[in-house]
């Protein structure tokens, strides 16, 4: 039978390896599910591997879509690598939007530039204040941040519903709920004319680097580390673990909400009730798959926009349903998670003799 | 007054359907294992049981799919998270993910699909009584089915030895694995358990609830369940009482709306969640309230070193 | 004992890799080959957008079905197509620009958020001629086409006013604009035309698409009091509750009679169709125009079908009599006087609504319960 057996140290290869094999577990078993529905796999494997990057305007859409799910991941790998499970980036991206929505809903047509500035920072304000009530309460009364995290996301969406069904909402609209349209000054600029790609791509990637050299470079990502890694090692060590709590959720509150911020003052332009769009729970997957790496995390956004647009496509072009999308990212996210465990332990087949 | 009553009647139902899913997902948090998968396992069991009648006619047919499809996703996620060491809340994340994009999935054909003329339940003669009769006595039997079942827990947890040892795993599975007992077996069965009442909960409400299939119609209950079971501090009791509140919430809403009371709805919706965060802080304020209400173990993942 | 060589895993997975890029590739050059030089004219594309899914039995069931009439009527002049679930975010409008690259001509999207997005990307398209449900704005090569519901809501009325016990009637009510609110009103107002003494209840939801929440609030207002129930969402979820316990209601967007056939009293439908046949034949025929359209009982759009066989046969007499009255134009529903909840008059003796005045309507006639939300 077969017998899981510790490796006395974790395997290399398997860290980069187990990713790859998960994706090709998918593949196979999203052929299956092709085959079954009748479909041409092929076709199908066409639809999400090679559609959205074919063309230099898809894969214009394909940043536009993994650019909020690397920005949050980023924010998440640092605060897992704490061992700080923030589940509620999803609240967090809302209440960025919010705020973000609301400097510009601010905005009129004499306003500058700089009011761009002005939103985005108000996205990263009010994500990481919605992340800094988890930390807070995890700080003061040691309640568990996963419970409170997730609860905050509901509260979240309250929140949005009730301003755009009331104060904010747009009075010439015909009382739909949504605020107006934000004023072309307040738009994230784009990077070029015909695509949807904007500034927040570069912000993005800038983000990449800086958390790398942050978790690989400094003192201080390392001492954040250690705390999430071996917490005795590291109050031994002198550092902080209420710092490193508070600087987890903070950063990874500021990177949901600079995300939401990113998304509502860029191919939303307002505030609707439909801004919760799950990319928060996503980019769990995102910094999972990625392996916390910066890196990793940007192979891993790419992928799971190629899911998302894959399915939208196989829906329009070969008339799959779209729940498709979800079942290939929930495959992804077990096979990868049931991969890993070839990290740690190795499989040995064992004759049932002794 | 009888405006009053029916409330009540619909906040009895409304409340069952958490309450079958929180308890399940007490007996998993129980022995220390938190599945965040709750919602996904609902959503499967809801189509499995929807489609279970369409087929056979049968609502025990549906309630007994539903329990089925409920214990073999957990039963995916033990093997994962309890063999295999994956991390509880990913694992968890991945099986709501999946969950809820293969019950849309497999649900397609049955979206205009009705099901029998559902039966309309009352205890003879307590049923007459006037008020308290519409208020108590006109439930579907899974109503009073999981009153009987709070107080069969409660026994088996507090009275029974397997409930000790259970409760043992929870607390301190170093210590259960010394005295040995198969920790990792036990957290098994614990979540198959757990799955399989999740699963009964979302048949109930795809077979009596709202009688209908339609993707997502869990619509975040299985989320709410998980709030529940933290909001109530893990004790069965505290669970239905919970469960009622929480379920009421949506029937107040609009019963007040009925009322001409002008109270933004989101507000209300909040509250649930709002309360959760409150209980959790209290009882976490103070360790030694912690010790007495939480397992010990909970999401933490457990080896046996030998 | 076997152990999974290292270097044995490794060469399958870069087997595998390989082998699937290449199977890729190659189902990719199959696409690529050019199209057979067609021997008549190419079907014209059309495609569909919708909000929901095909199988709701309400709202998106409805434009479906309409698009299904579509094809049988122009056989194989045109080709469909639709995208179901799309949502009304920005992730709309990459529907939208993929349907336009995918080569179709006309584009229809049913439902109010996928305006701004159709904007976009129909000023990006000038060729291509796209059609937007319940919205407002308008370009040139876009228009807005929206149906009279109001005129099934008044039908749907005079029934209830007729069949109800308790004089209160309840509306399970989605999204508080202006089309849903007009709804309540008329619905008011047709049962008021037989009943003077009625009363509306409205619960509001907030969404257009919540069975388990339209559920409870077909409850509510049972427990309330109503006995016959109206809704403006799209499941048939409320039939089906009022079916549970023994009341009254109506199907709404479609015919639901199958759902609920004790508790059926009439389906208030829209048909699409006529309108979709209308648009696509102008679009064959090169005579497409923007505008505004607003059809009703008149052009075919609107209708109250399957009246249930209790009905007394006075009011199904009236019913057909309205029927013909809007159909060619000697009745109208909003035809003063009419009364607010305050008791002020909103319109005068004999004077008619105008569309716009129809368009904006914000406010509860006399015999609605509540207030209007904001």
């Amino acid at each position: 039978m077969l017998k899981l057996e510790l490796r006395p140290q974790a395997s290399n290869f398997w860290r980069y390896g187990s990713p790859l094999l998960a994706l090709v577990i998918t593949v196979a078993l999203g052929i299956g599910l092709f085959v079954l529905l009748g479909k041409d796999p092929l076709r199908g494997l066409q639809m999400f591997f090679w559609e959205p990057v074919k063309s230099a305007y898809a894969l214009g859409e394909l940043m536009v879509k993994a650019t909020p799910l690397l920005v949050i991941a980023l924010g998440l790998a640092v605060c897992y690598r704490s061992n700080v499970w923030n589940i509620g980036a999803e609240g967090q991206f809302v209440i960025g939007a919010v705020a973000a929505g609301g400097v510009a809903l601010l905005a009129d047509k004499e306003t500058g530039r700089w009011i761009v500035l002005a939103v985005i920072l108000a996205g990263v304000a009010g994500g990481m204040f919605w992340a800094a009530i988890t930390a807070w309460l995890k700080d003061k009364f040691h309640a568990n941040e996963i419970l409170v995290s997730l609860m905050l996301v509901y509260v979240a969406d309250m929140v949005l519903g009730y301003l755009v069904y009331g104060p904010w909402k747009d009075p010439a609209g015909y009382n739909f709920p949504q605020t107006k349209t934000f004023e072309t000054v307040t738009q994230i600029p784009r990077l070029m004319s015909g695509s949807r790609m904007s500034v927040g791509l570069i912000i993005a990637l800038l983000g990449v680097a800086a958390v790398w050299i942050f978790l690989f470079r400094t003192r201080a990502g390392f001492a954040q580390q250690v705390g999430g890694l071996a917490p005795a090692a590291s109050r031994y060590a002198g550092f902080s673990s209420r710092k490193a709590l508070w600087l987890a959720l903070l950063v990874s509150g500021g990177a949901a909400g600079l995300a939401g911020a990113l998304e509502v003052a860029g191919p939303l332009g307002q505030l609707t009730p439909y801004v919760p769009s799950g990319y928060g729970f996503a980019a769990i997957i995102v910094a999972y798959v990625g392996r916390l790496h910066p890196i990793g995390m940007v192979f891993s956004a790419v992928l799971m926009s190629m899911f998302y647009i894959g399915g939208e496509l196989a829906q329009s072009r070969m008339g799959l349903p779209k729940s498709i999308t979800g079942v290939f990212q929930g495959l992804l996210l077990f096979s990868l998670l049931a991969c890993d465990t070839l990290m740690t332990y190795r499989l040995r087949w064992q004759s049932r003799s002794v | 007054m009888e405006s009053y009553a029916l409330l009540i009647a619909a906040t009895l139902n409304a409340g069952t359907v958490l309450a079958i899913a929180a308890l399940g997902l007490l007996i998993n948090e129980k022995a220390g294992i938190v599945n965040l998968g709750a919602e996904g396992m609902m959503l499967c069991a809801a189509i499995a049981g929807f489609a279970a009648v369409v087929h056979t006619g049968s609502d025990v047919m549906g309630f007994l799919a539903g329990m089925t499809a409920g214990a073999v996703l957990a039963t995916v996620f033990g093997l994962l998270v309890i063999y295999l060491g994956t991390n509880q809340y990913a694992t968890g994340l991945a099986l709501s993910l999946f969950g809820v994009g293969f019950s849309a999935f497999v649900g397609i054909g049955y979206v205009q699909e009705k099901l029998p003329q559902r039966p309309a339940f009352e205890i003879p003669f307590l049923a007459d009584i006037p008020l308290v009769g519409a208020a108590f006595f006109k439930q579907h039997p899974l109503v009073y089915g999981v009153i009987a079942f709070v107080f069969g827990l409660m026994w088996f947890f507090y009275k029974t030895r397997s409930g000790l040892v259970l409760r043992s795993v929870g607390e301190s599975p170093e210590s259960a694995h010394a005295l040995g007992y198969s920790v990792r077996r036990i957290r098994l069965y614990a979540v198959i358990a757990g799955g399989a009442l999740c699963g009964l909960s979302g048949a109930y409400i795809s077979v009596a609830y709202t009688p209908l299939w339609v993707e997502g119609m869990v619509a975040g209950k299985g989320w709410i369940a998980l709030a529940l079971t933290t909001f109530a501090t893990w004790r069965p009791a505290r669970i239905l009482l919970g469960a009622y509140l929480f379920g009421g919430v949506t029937m107040l809403q609009f019963h007040l709306q009925g009322l001409g009371v002008q109270v933004p709805s989101q507000w209300l919706s909040a509250l649930p969640y709002i309360a959760t965060i409150v209980v959790l802080a209290l009882i976490s304020r103070n360790p030694a309230w912690i010790r007495i209400n939480m397992p010990a173990s909970l999401g933490k993942p457990f080896q046996p070193s030998s | 004992m076997t152990v999974l060589n290292k270097r044995s895993i490794l060469k399958i997975a870069a087997i595998s890799i390989v082998a699937a890029a290449a199977l890729v590739a190659c189902g990719k050059k199959e696409e690529a080959k050019p199209a057979a030089p067609a021997a008549k004219a190419e079907p014209l594309k059309v495609a569909f957008a919708y909000v929901g899914p095909v199988g709701d039995g309400g709202w998106t069931f409805a434009h479906d079905n309409a698009r299904k009439e579509v094809e049988k009527q122009f056989g194989d002049k045109i080709v469909t197509s639709f995208v179901e679930k799309v949502p009304e975010s920005a992730d709309a409008e990459r529907v939208f620009r993929d349907l336009a690259s995918q080569g179709n001509k006309v584009i229809f999207g049913t439902t109010f958020g996928y305006m701004d997005p159709m904007l976009k990307v129909a000023a990006d398209n000038k060729e291509i001629k796209f059609e937007h449900a319940t919205g407002y704005k308008t370009a040139d090569n876009m228009r807005t086409y929206d149906s009279r519901t109001y005129e099934g809501a008044y039908m749907a009325g005079v029934i209830a006013g007729k069949m109800t016990k308790t004089n209160t009637l309840g509306v399970v009510a989605s999204i508080p604009i202006p089309e849903v609110i007009r709804n309540i009103n008329t619905f008011t107002l047709g049962a008021q035309s037989v009943n003077p003494k009625v009363k509306t209840k409205v619960v509001w939801i907030n969404e257009w698409f919540n069975p388990p929440k339209e559920t409870e609030a077909a409850t509510s207002l049972i427990n309330g009091g109503a006995d016959v129930l109206m809704q403006n969402t799209d499941s048939s979820a409320v039939l089906q509750t009022a079916e549970k316990m023994g009341k009254r209601a109506f199907g709404w967007d479609s015919d639901m009679t199958a759902y609920g056939p004790k508790a059926h009293l009439g389906s208030a439908v829209i048909n699409w169709g006529p309108y979709y046949i209308k648009a696509v034949g102008e679009a064959l025929e090169g005579k497409w125009a923007t505008g505004q359209s607003w059809w009703g009982v008149k052009e075919g759009a609107i209708d109250m079908v399957s009246v249930a066989a209790d009905v007394p046969e006075d009011t199904k007499k009236k019913v057909d009599e309205i029927k013909a009255g809007l159909k060619d134009g000697s009745f109208s529903i909003w035809k003063g006087p009419i009364v607010g909840q305050d008791g002020k008059e909103v319109l005068a003796k004999d004077v008619v609504a105008d569309d716009k005045f129809l368009g904006g309507i914000k406010f509860y006639v006399k015999g609605v319960e509540g207030k209007v939300p904001n």
